[in-house]
């Protein structure tokens, strides 16, 4: 609260900073090659010194203030109840917070309504020493910034540099988000195998996670059925569908189909790629998945369940099929024309050229493609929680309902979870080896299609 | 002596709207080396192109006219482009070797034609072919190498070996040494000189001393149009039009 205002007046500041010193720079401005810089660039350097140090005492202010908080409050005679545990301390500490930010929130506890008023006590005089810092960084850094208001100063340079500062650090921050994430599931897959042995969640065939309890815990995290039903549907059934059907529109679309229809059918195809995943869901549970069972029935299997892997698989098939078609598209397009030309040349027809030569010559092009295909069916989610089915089951016929690794991460991680129980950390377990399976699988194709484009440019 | 081997008649050649060869009419004998020159865009290699229907592969292109080929219409609903183009052999400006072994390179053709029966037959075709295209000893030890290995004026000769090994009456050239040095040019020229003998050759050449090397037969093409047509020592010795004057003499062009 007190600190957006802040916030609003150090952006105020640099907007005055900024109006300023261009003000002043224009007053030294004499003429032709009297200034090294134009005077907006004097203005926004003097900017960016107002908010610049401003923003970095509020964000450190903002990591350390907590901790002050919280020892201010520990400091209070009422803190001397508190409880010794440490969770029970947190929480209470939690309610008080809530309490004094919002007087009519109720607390389980009568501590957090006595702590609640010290709390916010120190709360207020803490903010406005923050404020008051982040107001002082924004006047220092201001009056830092005129003092280098000259007519030779390389105002234009030194913005140049703060440009490709901010741009490296939007750049960095996809990256450290995605250090994060991975440091995120290895720690918490690191606290699950100091319950389970790796050997016994990578190798057991037994998963129950419900069950798990005291010493049989390894018996229950047998994640072997769950590789396999993601395999089963991601990998083959779903690629059975989808190679064939890719590959051979990709073939259509690049050698036989005049412009008209390649204009008319591409854009089409890639509306496919469009549809968000959970209609495919719904599309596989409610019309794929009944004629299936109903197939299954008339074939005579009894009691054949309406989730399956084959309606999932196939409806997944079909949502990578304009994947694995661009790539295939691509892979094709990069193989030069003289190699077609080549084939026709020697008497060969269309399709024996598209055979012997275009399609050998883009085949790393396309596995790369169908690699890629695969590491995204494999992390689909919403298409096998609707359509295959929670049963953690090793089967090779379609027709049962298979569980895959991403269901499972669903399941553990939806509704009321102890958080630290082995059931709910299994699912960064599972998320881990999800992760590293998709990883290698983009760096083989990536390098395969780095290799290939190589070999024509 | 000679025999006619292709003949063209009032052959027009557009793309799309655009006409690129107006009005050709052109007869090339067997035995010896037609060349093509004039300047670039002139639609020497359009019409090249369609001695064997490759322009059937460009979306917009039409030819009108009559091209014979031993008196057979080439471009008649009863012939088939795929067999034709087993007749007439092309070699590229770029030499253009499938990513496989210089064996398969050579073998690709014959094996569609169903010309060799079994593997000793196919080995005595690609020795056959390697040699006349005089790469059989550069490369008998090396034959499942990839023939992307090879150096450029290599590749133009297995490209040249692909062509002959399926049997053509006659092979066509478009540019087939623009992308050479010298020294590999030399090697090829010699090689059409000594082809020749078995085949019918039209070569499309940018360098007028090539076209003076290699052919007995020159034509010049300007603006898509034949000016002139006639023994390679008169065109340039003696030319008949102004306008072949002008470019042999380096005027233009």
């Amino acid at each position: 609260m007190i600190f957006t205002a802040v916030l609003l007046a150090v952006f105020g500041l640099g907007l005055v900073g900024w109006f300023a010193a261009r003000a002043r720079a224009r007053l030294l401005y004499t003429g032709r090659g009297s200034m090294h810089s134009m005077p907006g660039y004097h203005g926004w350097h003097m900017a960016l010194w107002i908010v610049a140090p401003a923003l970095l005492a509020w964000g450190v202010w903002s990591a350390i203030m907590p901790g002050l908080v919280e020892s201010a409050v520990l400091a209070d005679p009422a803190a001397a109840q508190l409880p010794p545990d440490a969770m029970n301390r947190a929480a209470i500490l939690a309610d008080a917070n809530a309490i004094a930010s919002n007087p009519d929130a109720v607390a389980f506890n009568p501590l957090s309504n006595a702590l609640a008023e010290p709390m916010r006590a120190a709360q207020q005089r803490f903010g406005l020493i923050g404020s008051l810092l982040v107001v002082i960084a924004a006047l220092a850094g201001g009056g830092y910034g005129f003092t280098k208001l000259r007519a030779g100063f390389p105002a234009r340079t030194q913005v140049e540099r703060a440009v490709l500062g901010l741009l490296l650090t939007a750049s960095l921050m996809a990256i450290l988000t995605t250090f994060g994430i991975v440091a995120s599931l290895v720690f918490e897959a690191g606290l699950f195998f100091r319950d389970v042995s790796p050997i016994a969640f990578l190798t057991g065939t037994h998963w129950a996670p419900g069950n798990a309890a005291g010493a049989d815990l390894d018996e229950n995290f047998g994640a072997v059925p769950l590789f396999w039903g993601t395999i089963y549907i991601g990998a083959v059934i779903a690629m059975l569908v989808a190679i064939p059907l890719g590959l051979m529109s990709a073939i259509y679309l690049t050698q036989y189909a005049s412009g008209r229809i390649r204009k008319i059918l591409k854009p089409i195809l890639e509306i496919l790629a469009g549809i968000p995943t959970v209609v495919y869901g719904y599309f596989a549970a409610l019309t794929v998945a009944p004629i299936i069972r109903d197939f299954a029935g008339s074939m005579g299997m009894a009691n054949p369940s309406t989730e399956s892997a084959l309606a999932a698989g196939l409806v997944m098939g079909v949502m990578i099929i304009p994947f694995v078609s661009s790539m295939a598209d691509d892979a094709l397009a990069a193989v030069p024309r003289a190699m077609s030309d080549g084939s026709l040349a020697l008497g060969a027809t269309k399709s024996e050229t598209i055979k012997k030569v275009l399609l050998p010559a883009a085949l790393p092009g396309i596995v790369a493609g169908v690699m890629l295909a695969i590491s995204r069916a494999i992390g689909e989610t919403m298409i096998v929680v609707m359509a295959a089915g929670a049963a953690a089951r090793l089967s090779v016929n379609p027709f049962d309902s298979m569980t895959t690794v991403t269901y499972q991460i669903v399941q553990l991680l939806t509704g009321d979870q102890e958080f630290n129980s082995p059931k709910t950390l299994s699912a960064f377990a599972l998320g881990l080896v999800l992760f590293i399976v998709t990883l290698i699988l983009n760096i083989i194709a990536l390098r395969v299609v780095k290799r290939f484009r190589e070999a024509y440019d | 002596m000679t025999e006619t081997k292709l003949t063209a008649r009032n052959v027009d050649v557009y793309y799309g709207q655009k006409k690129a060869i107006d009005n050709v009419s052109i007869d090339i004998d067997n035995g010896l080396v037609t060349a093509f020159i004039g300047p670039s865009g002139c639609g020497k290699s359009t019409f090249l192109r369609s001695l064997n229907r490759m322009n059937d592969t460009i979306a917009d292109a039409r030819v009108t006219g009559e091209i014979l080929l031993d008196g057979e219409d080439i471009y008649a609903a009863s012939m088939d482009p795929v067999a034709l183009r087993a007749r007439v052999g092309m070699v590229f400006q770029k030499p253009n070797p499938f990513p496989k072994s210089i064996y398969e390179n050579i073998a690709y053709g014959p094996r569609i034609h169903g010309l060799a029966s079994n593997k000793a037959d196919m080995d005595v075709v690609i020795e056959r072919s390697l040699t006349k295209a005089g790469l059989w000893e550069e490369v008998k030890d090396r034959l499942h190498d990839a023939g992307t290995a090879l150096s450029g004026g290599q590749q133009q000769r297995l490209c040249i070996a692909r062509a002959i090994a399926v049997s053509p009456e006659v092979i066509l050239m478009d540019e087939p040494c623009s992308a050479l040095d010298p020294i590999a040019t030399a090697k090829i020229e010699e090689l059409i000189d000594e082809l020749k003998e078995n085949y019918a050759i039209v070569i499309v050449t940018h360098s007028m001393q090539q076209a003076a090397r290699v052919s007995q037969r020159t034509a010049f093409f300007h603006l898509g149009n034949l000016v002139e047509y006639g023994e390679t020592d008169q065109v340039f010795t003696n030319p008949r039009e102004e306008k072949t004057k002008d470019y042999i003499t380096g005027r233009y062009g």
